[in-house]
């Protein structure tokens, strides 16, 4: 029960820091990606912020024996670069740049009750269960 | 705008806040699009803190919404909604096939020196980059 809410209150924090930075707006991302058009550089600043934090605070928590709600870490621990890292981390990256949009501001913006935040999820959706699908039979991920 | 990059700088310290508070308490790393994937396939005793955390998500879209709507507004980027739905499924399907998206690649496994989660952040960033050049030249993109 109290990781349910735990998660809840990372979700809450996390959809504010996407909101705040402009994570949520398609055209700043779509701008940051733009480096041979009208590159905005700002996005830049969302990834030195979270990773400048989350650098120092991993080490720290990582010295505790058990996280404070559960009896292990669940953190990956893989290390091989495989051909499904790196195709399907460029779908995504393309999809990325296409909507302006990646999960989680997507999520978030559902809140605008907008139709675009809304076709780009059912349509996320979509694509995760025919990847899924797909993989049942190729097996591409093992 | 010279404050742009202060805001995204101040929220991607906000994103770095959350993840570690799952970390810390959960024991987890925030990947949203593998958050999702679980819902998707639901395990007993794994389901629930990933719908509170989707839950928590869209909460603070609201108190957006309320406060600062002018961040969610996804609308004042001119694209066709058909290349917002061609987008969400590409980004639905390259995170499963790449195991996570600009959060759990991008944020937690940068944060840990992950090679995975470096190779792929490089590789989506470039995508990304390739796809907004490439839907410019199309017209695709305004």
């Amino acid at each position: 029960m109290k990781k349910n809410i735990s998660s809840f209150a990372v979700g809450f924090l996390f959809a504010l820091g996407l909101g705040l930075s402009g994570m949520t707006q398609p055209q700043k991302v779509i701008g940051f990606l733009d480096l041979f058009g009208t590159f905005n550089p700002s996005l830049l600043f969302v990834m030195i912020g979270a990773i400048l934090v989350h650098f120092i605070s991993y080490r720290l928590i990582r010295k505790k024996d058990t996280p404070l709600l559960h009896t292990e870490w669940m953190v990956p621990t893989k290390k091989d670069i495989t051909p499904a890292l790196i195709i399907g981390s460029s779908i995504f990256g393309f999809g990325w740049g296409l909507g302006g949009y990646c999960p989680g501001p997507a999520l978030t913006s559902l809140a605008s009750f907008e139709v675009r935040p809304l076709l780009f999820v059912i349509s996320m959706i979509g694509g995760m269960l025919l990847f899924k699908w797909v993989d049942s039979f190729l097996k591409l991920k093992k | 705008m010279p404050t742009d990059w202060i805001y995204a700088l101040m929220g991607g310290m906000i994103i770095g806040s959350a993840v570690s508070i799952m970390l810390l308490f959960n024991g987890r790393v925030t990947g949203i699009s593998g958050i999702i994937n679980g819902i998707l396939t639901p395990e007993k005793g794994d389901t629930a803190w990933r719908m509170t955390f989707t839950l928590g998500l869209f909460s603070g879209g609201l108190l957006l919404k309320a406060i600062a709507p002018q961040t969610l507004i996804g609308g004042s980027l001119a694209t066709a909604n058909w290349s917002v739905v061609v987008a969400g499924f590409l980004v639905g399907f390259g995170t499963i096939m790449g195991s996570g998206c600009t959060s759990g690649h991008g944020v937690c496994g940068i944060s840990r020196l992950s090679i995975r989660s470096i190779v792929a952040t490089l590789t989506f960033i470039s995508a990304g980059i390739f796809a907004v050049l490439i839907f410019r030249k199309l017209g695709v993109l305004p």
